[in-house]
């Protein structure tokens, strides 16, 4: 039985809250509304009050439990050791199962669960964004010109004339590989962020690795699980684990700490009971691998490679990059090895940037609200570019900053680290 | 509740913020407390502007409906439960920081303010606000106040009560008054500073507090010695503070919490010892904190310390601080029910409590770990147990009448820190005679003749 199957699989975790409300002090959510309700330990007693038999699977419910970035601050936080993103992510499936989908994100993850269906749409809003998106003066965002669900004031950034795995061989040898990866590029360097993701495979050829990107991947099926529509995420994690479990590969590279989390902890969750899938989800969530891990603790940085970047940045952490998988020295060892580049930390840079991937969507003000520290953390830095190690983040910031008017430009660690090589490059040449 | 108050509510804080979900009536039905019943409140109000306050008091008063006033929930007496129903007043708006004054060495603030932020702003000016209770980053400032808590930092710097100079209340009847002030001198009348400091909430509502703030200590040394015997701990304790030293903080975790820590994580304590103490002095001068820890750490040699670790650097004070800050955790994962008590002795008692402590957790067949601020006599025997065994439950109830009587039968009291609620409220008359309580209930009368200010809390009901 897992979380996903029945709701009563997560009252072990429930019990283990103690109410002590320790999760007060960092929930981002909570310190904007001051609302019990929209705090773990609120949630907590509600789902629990449904297990009573107290309370229905109501809209207030379902609204309350909306209120969660799934960030896991609170799960850091908590001196009882309460999962609360097993929680919320089981009673958000108990809700879906109870009240339904929601129409719209029910077409929406329709369309997102095929991937050929998706690859499709995303090429033809692409086409189309030009209608759609209003240009903006910003660094990579446009205003949508129709309000397609979202916030009228929101930029987006143009998806990418074509996606990063149209762009690229699916094997990408190279002479005397020192190690075999897979690359999972998630949906954010696929269509939105390619640039970044050729930086990544470049990175990767030039430390002599070949790189599998297996054309048939699509979605982690984060976006989905974590509005409960469990049955597709359960499709999706399957064909995954058939997809990335019969390379031969020693990792399996993510650029995205959502999507990494997926594969390391929900996709063994999800598949744990299914005998032709829990070993074999295990073994693939034991070759996932953070990219900025896999540079520093796999194939090391080689100093000599490293050309001057003269660049003020600080660094925002992603929160399942950092809470999801434990990265967070990583991408920071990066910065500090490259020449010139001055590394300075932000005030909470481990605080959500109010991203949440749709929850940006379905709550653009509240994000925003949550947003405005991250800004203004960023502003009293006085660095001039911003680094994070995912694709959602990058967004938020570039909406937030945009909103905050700070035109600063915002790199993945991985696009950092490419920079630094070309200009080693550069500097052998001239 | 009658439908007419929450139209006259609406009416008068406009619709947000009057809350009438279900959902958020279960959610304001709780706070921090183990083992208490819980109680849904008829609304939920959020106002932000002080005369909504005084008209909501006197329609409370008008109607005789319970106002039940709540910061952000984290005490641990059943304090914000309310447990007739009624109003539940959240003061998470009234959350600004008023004034610091450097000159008079006190700062004004609402009482939404969480202690931290104001520790935050006053550390701009090299000072401090000593009361640092557990819950320092969620807990409210007009929390703390009503419940007068208390913390690591009891011993030297004393607690809450010893740092409210003045205060603003909104009286039952909706009338203003305002307490003490800023000046250090103050004995005109009655000190209702002091009679509202620790009030729980069934006098009045705060609405501004100034608190006196000092100068933050410029040196500490930090230490964690171990003993292999209670008495010989015990005697450290008693041996520190008649050779004049008084430590900021002096703390005390017993066999079963070091083991508990130890397994939680695994930090390398020994898990033999019967008792281990965290020592740490502070100061404005490095010779004399410097006198005090060689003072400290011969004492602890002396007295029998199997083993004395010094912090040789704040990574070292960190680990040693976090072996302490672990044991209420690391208590509360071992079993699904925590019941957390904060009787407390003169400080010369420690050892007889904790002993009688350990004889009750063997009659009672029931695990309990006990920490605490040794230095000034405040334990927290900790019960581990589980909610849902209604046998255990009543072995745990009869255990912790049992901690309260020999912790008054050794000249101490009920509780040291975390007040009286609805948790202690029917051991008062243990503590103080029908006489004393009869005092007490006068004044409850006097001011709230109605009953209507957190009802069913300090006073028993049976």
């Amino acid at each position: 039985m897992t979380i996903y199957d029945s709701i009563d699989e997560v009252k072990d975790e429930l019990l283990k809250c103690m109410k002590c409300g320790n999760c007060m002090e960092v929930c981002p959510v909570y310190l904007e509304t001051r609302k019990e309700g929209s705090v773990a330990r609120g949630k907590i007693r509600l789902i629990d009050a449904v297990l009573k038999g107290d309370l229905e699977y109501t809209e207030g419910l379902e609204e309350r439990l909306g209120l969660c970035l799934t960030c896991m601050a609170c799960v850091e936080k908590c001196p009882c050791g309460v999962k609360v993103d097993k929680i919320i992510f089981g009673a958000r499936a108990a809700i879906v199962k109870n009240r339904g989908l929601h129409p719209v994100k029910k077409a929406i993850f329709s369309v997102i669960k095929r991937p050929k269906l998706f690859n499709l749409g995303m090429k033809a809003g692409s086409m189309f964004q030009g209608l759609a998106f209003k240009k903006h003066v910003s660094i990579t965002g446009a205003y949508p010109r129709f309000p397609f669900g979202l916030d009228r004031r929101r930029i987006i950034p143009p998806l990418a004339a074509k996606p990063l795995r149209n762009q690229l061989p699916e094997v990408i040898k190279v002479p005397n590989p020192v190690k075999k990866a897979a690359f999972f590029t998630g949906c954010s360097m696929n269509f939105l962020y390619d640039d970044a993701g050729k930086d990544l495979v470049n990175v990767l050829k030039k430390n002599n690795v070949e790189v599998t990107i297996p054309k048939d991947q699509h979605c982690c099926g984060m976006p989905i699980l974590a509005h409960g529509d469990a049955e597709t995420a359960l499709e999706m994690a399957k064909s995954h684990i058939d997809i990335f479990s019969k390379l031969d590969v020693e990792h399996i590279i993510t650029p995205c700490g959502s999507c990494g989390t997926t594969f390391q902890h929900h996709y063994v969750e999800m598949l744990k009971d299914d005998p032709a899938y829990a070993d074999r989800a295990v073994k693939v969530a034991e070759k996932i691998i953070d990219i900025s891990d896999y540079i520093v603790k796999v194939i090391g940085i080689d100093e000599s490679k490293l050309g001057t970047l003269n660049m003020k940045v600080t660094y925002h952490d992603p929160c399942h990059l950092n809470r999801g998988m434990g990265v967070k020295d990583s991408p920071r060892a990066i910065l500090k090895k490259i020449p010139g580049l001055t590394f300075v930390e932000m005030k909470n840079a481990d605080r959500c940037c109010g991203s949440a991937g749709s929850f940006s969507l379905t709550h653009y003000d509240l994000s925003m609200d949550i947003h405005k520290n991250k800004s203004k953390a960023i502003k009293d830095t006085g660095a001039d570019a911003v680094v994070t190690g995912c694709g959602a983040c990058i967004m938020q910031l570039a909406d937030g900053m945009n909103r905050f008017n700070m035109l600063l430009p915002m790199y993945h660690t991985i696009q950092i680290l490419a920079k630094s090589y070309e200009a080693k490059d550069k500097e052998k040449h001239s | 509740m009658n439908k007419n108050v929450i139209n006259e509510l609406v009416s008068l804080l406009g619709k947000e913020n009057v809350l009438t979900d279900k959902e958020d009536k279960i959610n304001y039905s709780y706070d921090a407390t183990a083992d208490m019943p819980s109680r849904e409140p008829d609304v939920i109000v959020t106002p932000s502007k002080k005369e909504e306050i005084v008209s909501l008091v006197k329609l409370a008063s008008k109607h005789k409906i319970p106002l039940v006033t709540r910061g952000s929930g984290t005490n641990l007496s059943g304090g914000t439960i309310p447990v007739d129903g009624g109003i539940v007043l959240s003061m998470l708006k009234f959350d600004k920081i008023l004034e610091v004054d450097p000159a008079n060495l006190t700062a004004t603030v609402e009482p939404g303010l969480v202690i931290q932020r104001l520790n935050e702003a006053v550390a701009t000016h090299g000072l401090i606000y000593p009361p640092d209770p557990g819950t320092v980053t969620t807990a409210t400032m007009g929390g703390s106040v009503s419940e007068c808590s208390g913390g690591l930092r009891g011993l030297k710097y004393g607690v809450t009560k010893d740092y409210v100079m003045g205060l603003e209340i909104v009286m039952p009847d909706g009338e203003v008054i305002r307490t003490g002030g800023k000046t250090v001198k103050n004995v005109s009348g009655y000190d209702l500073t002091k009679l509202f400091t620790g009030a729980e909430g069934t006098l009045g509502i705060i609405t501004e507090i100034i608190v006196k703030l000092i100068p933050a200590p410029k040196f500490r040394r930090s230490m964690l010695a171990v003993f292999d015997n209670l008495d010989k701990a015990g005697k450290t304790i008693a041996d520190i503070i008649s050779n004049k030293v008084i430590p900021a903080t002096l703390e005390i975790m017993d066999n079963v919490t070091i083991r508990t820590v130890e397994n939680y994580s695994k930090i390398g304590l020994p898990v033999e010892a019967e008792a281990v103490l965290v020592i740490e002095v502070d100061g404005m001068i490095e010779a004399v904190v410097l006198n005090e820890f060689e003072t400290v750490k011969s004492i602890c040699s002396g007295n029998g310390a199997t083993s004395v670790k010094l912090a040789e650097s704040d990574a070292d004070r960190d680990a040693i601080f976090a072996a302490r800050r672990a044991a209420l955790p690391a208590l509360a994962q071992v079993k699904p029910t925590t019941v957390l008590e904060d009787a407390t002795v003169p400080r010369s008692r420690i050892p007889e409590m904790l002993k009688a402590l350990r004889e009750i957790a063997v009659k009672y067949n029931l695990q309990i770990g006990t920490f605490g601020h040794a230095g000034d006599g405040n334990l927290h025997p900790t019960i581990l147990t589980d909610e849902s065994n209604k046998e255990e439950m009543e072995r745990v109830h009869q255990a912790v009448d049992e901690i309260f009587k020999v912790a008054i039968s050794l000249g101490g009291t009920l509780s040291g820190e975390h007040g009286i609620g609805m948790a202690k409220s029917k051991y008062m008359e243990l503590q103080f005679g029908s006489a004393g309580l009869n005092v007490m209930k006068k004044i409850k009368d006097a001011l709230d003749p109605d009953n209507i200010m957190n009802p069913g809390k300090m006073f028993w009901r049976g």
